[in-house]
């Protein structure tokens, strides 16, 4: 029976699961469902079952919380767990700024340079993104950050007269 | 009724020369990064063999035209072909007659193609009855049936061990005189448990229901004979059986597709046609609306008979055989839970399972670095997973071709994968 020598995981892998995101993916920062909030929302990946509920608590323009359930792998999980640790008690507007950064990140196909200052743990993920088929996983918690706040930030608004929830 | 053609035990001898086999698939011999590949996701889709690949491109550098239509040679070769295709499949299922064999574009249509036209018969307070061990494309074209007539969908739960629990629906009466149709699979596709069609089908004519069979995982891999099994219509798909995607196939009692309406309306599926109505041709075409996919009907004939000089007794025995191999070394594995049977008796070639802490599609990324190919998730049966309790599982899925070496090697991969997420596998 052939058992050709098979070395260590290949580099592109390792790079990928980086110490920052195993370690997210066992301590999850924020994980839990939490009062109050003014939005909730349920995101699926369908093609592997990953899920998270979560909900947004805003204070103004600020997010004053963001907290979930979730089950997934360790690029869904550690992503949405980076997350909140970027968004919460960050500028709504703001908070929506880094998702479209991360989301630029992630569609860059491992060509776009992250900003640190930014994205500060964040910037773990720029090796998912030469995997497509798990690009999904690590936009899951920031794809529902975006539906929840946006659902927030209107029903904050309703009595207001009628105002655009997103600055850009 | 006779016994079902389902898992027999090996006899002797009847095995064959794995790598001259292997030898025939070129994709085999390639290598993922630094490693060879270990293809274990053919429950997914199998791989083709030179003598398939080469029938498809045969068929579009000499044979190609419309079929059925066209008044030249090659409408006549492309027609020869594709029927032909349509005889061996017949053939190589036990179908009495080439025109109960309908080709779709897969598995999936076959069975919206079932639902669809049986469930036009379908009245408020008939019941359909599926497993909560199918595939979603057993179980959603049947709740779009349900959702169109007001019927009812029930199921068929399973044991601890992952078998249909036959005795509680016995007790439950599952299986009663508002059933009008049964569907479930021959082999789950998660589970690899081979189903007791033929004493579920007895349970559904005893009410005077159809029976519909999912033939996806059971067809490429074990000896059908449609009368043996029970069946009155059988839905399977090419890809899983070395043949080409995009040809799926509904065989069906003639008498029993003689008596359906119309599935998708268009051209060839017609007899007259009238601004103020139309009548149907009989079947096969009467389901073959458009312009079918000849090529894939041609090179599917092309794939059975290959299957056929194998032996499908013979394919049945290795994956009896890998599947025992590989239940054997991935149970050495601390933590690790396998979905459904443990050991290899009424029992088809893939394996799902979990491993503590390790998400299946971080397993599945882990091992495709290493060139092992298996699919993570909950493989198109989330009811099923739910079920179970579990919330996805990776599934490694064998055919014809695998070796020992090859489990060998997944078996070592899911061990490095538990430690390099910090466990002791």
């Amino acid at each position: 029976m052939s058992n050709p020598s098979t070395g260590a995981a290949s580099p592109a892998v390792e790079e990928m699961y980086q110490e920052i995101i195993l370690d997210h993916y066992r301590a999850k920062h924020h994980s839990g469902l939490r009062d109050p909030y003014e939005a909730e929302v349920h995101h699926v990946n369908p093609s592997c079952g990953d899920e998270v509920t979560l909900r947004v608590h805003l204070d103004g323009d600020t997010v004053r919380d963001v907290s979930y359930d979730g089950v997934g792998c360790s690029i869904s999980q550690a992503s949405t767990s980076v997350m909140t640790d970027l968004v919460i008690d960050r500028r709504v507007d703001d908070g929506l700024a880094l998702h479209d950064e991360f989301l630029t990140l992630m569609q860059g196909k491992g060509l776009v340079e992250p900003d640190e200052d930014r994205l500060e743990d964040g910037i773990a993920f720029a090796g998912v993104a030469k995997f497509p088929a798990r690009v999904k996983c690590a936009l899951l918690g920031w794809s529902a950050f975006k539906d929840a706040v946006l659902q927030a930030g209107a029903r904050q608004h309703a009595d207001a007269p009628a105002t655009s929830t997103t600055e850009e | 009724m006779t016994a079902p053609t389902q898992q027999r035990e090996v006899p002797a001898g009847l095995g064959y020369d794995v790598e001259a086999v292997r030898s025939q698939f070129p994709i085999l011999s390639r290598t993922v990064g630094d490693h060879p590949l270990r293809y274990l996701d053919s429950a997914n889709t199998s791989q083709k063999p030179q003598a398939v690949i080469d029938a498809i491109t045969e068929h579009y550098r000499d044979h190609n035209a419309n079929v059925a239509r066209a008044m030249h040679l090659l409408g006549a070769e492309a027609t020869a072909a594709y029927e032909g295709g349509r005889a061996r499949v017949a053939d190589f299922i036990g179908a009495p007659r080439p025109e109960e064999v309908v080709f779709t574009k897969n598995a999936s249509e076959a069975l919206n193609l079932a639902a669809h036209t049986l469930g036009s018969r379908l009245r408020e307070g008939d019941e359909v009855v599926v497993s909560v061990a199918e595939h979603h494309s057993n179980i959603v074209p049947w709740q779009l049936a349900c959702e169109r007539s007001g019927a009812t969908l029930r199921w068929f739960d399973i044991t601890e061990e992952g078998r249909l629990d036959l005795e509680a629906a016995r007790r439950e009466g599952l299986v009663n005189e508002r059933t009008k149709v049964v569907s479930i699979a021959w082999v789950s596709n998660v589970l690899g448990t081979v189903h007791p069609v033929a004493e579920v089908a007895a349970m559904a004519h005893a009410v005077g229901a159809v029976m519909v069979v999912d033939g996806c995982q059971g067809v490429p891999q074990l000896p059908t004979r449609v009368a043996d099994l029970g069946a009155d219509l059988l839905a399977f798909t090419g890809h899983k059986m070395v043949g080409p995607t995009g040809i799926g196939v509904l065989w069906g009692r003639y008498d029993l597709l003689e008596s359906l309406p119309p599935f998708l309306g268009g051209g060839e599926m017609i007899e007259v046609v009238r601004m103020t109505g139309s009548t149907y041709a009989p079947p096969p075409a009467r389901f073959e609306a458009g312009t079918p996919p000849i090529a894939g009907g041609a090179v599917l004939g092309v794939a059975a008979d290959w299957l056929a000089d194998l032996g499908m007794e013979r394919v049945a025995a290795h994956e009896q055989a890998i599947t025992r191999y590989a239940l054997e070394g991935l149970q050495t594995i601390r933590g690790l839970r396998i979905l459904g049977p443990t050991e290899a008796v009424q029992r088809g070639g893939a394996i799902s399972f979990t491993v503590p802490d390790v998400h299946p599609h971080d397993m599945a990324q882990l091992l495709d670095s290493r060139g092992i190919a298996v699919r993570g998730g909950h493989h198109c049966a989330r009811p099923l997973h739910e079920r179970l309790g579990v919330q996805s599982s990776t599934r490694a899925s064998f055919y014809l071709y695998t070796t020992e070496a090859e489990v060998d090697a997944l078996v070592e991969g899911v061990a490095r994968t538990i430690t390099f997420f910090g466990g002791t596998p």
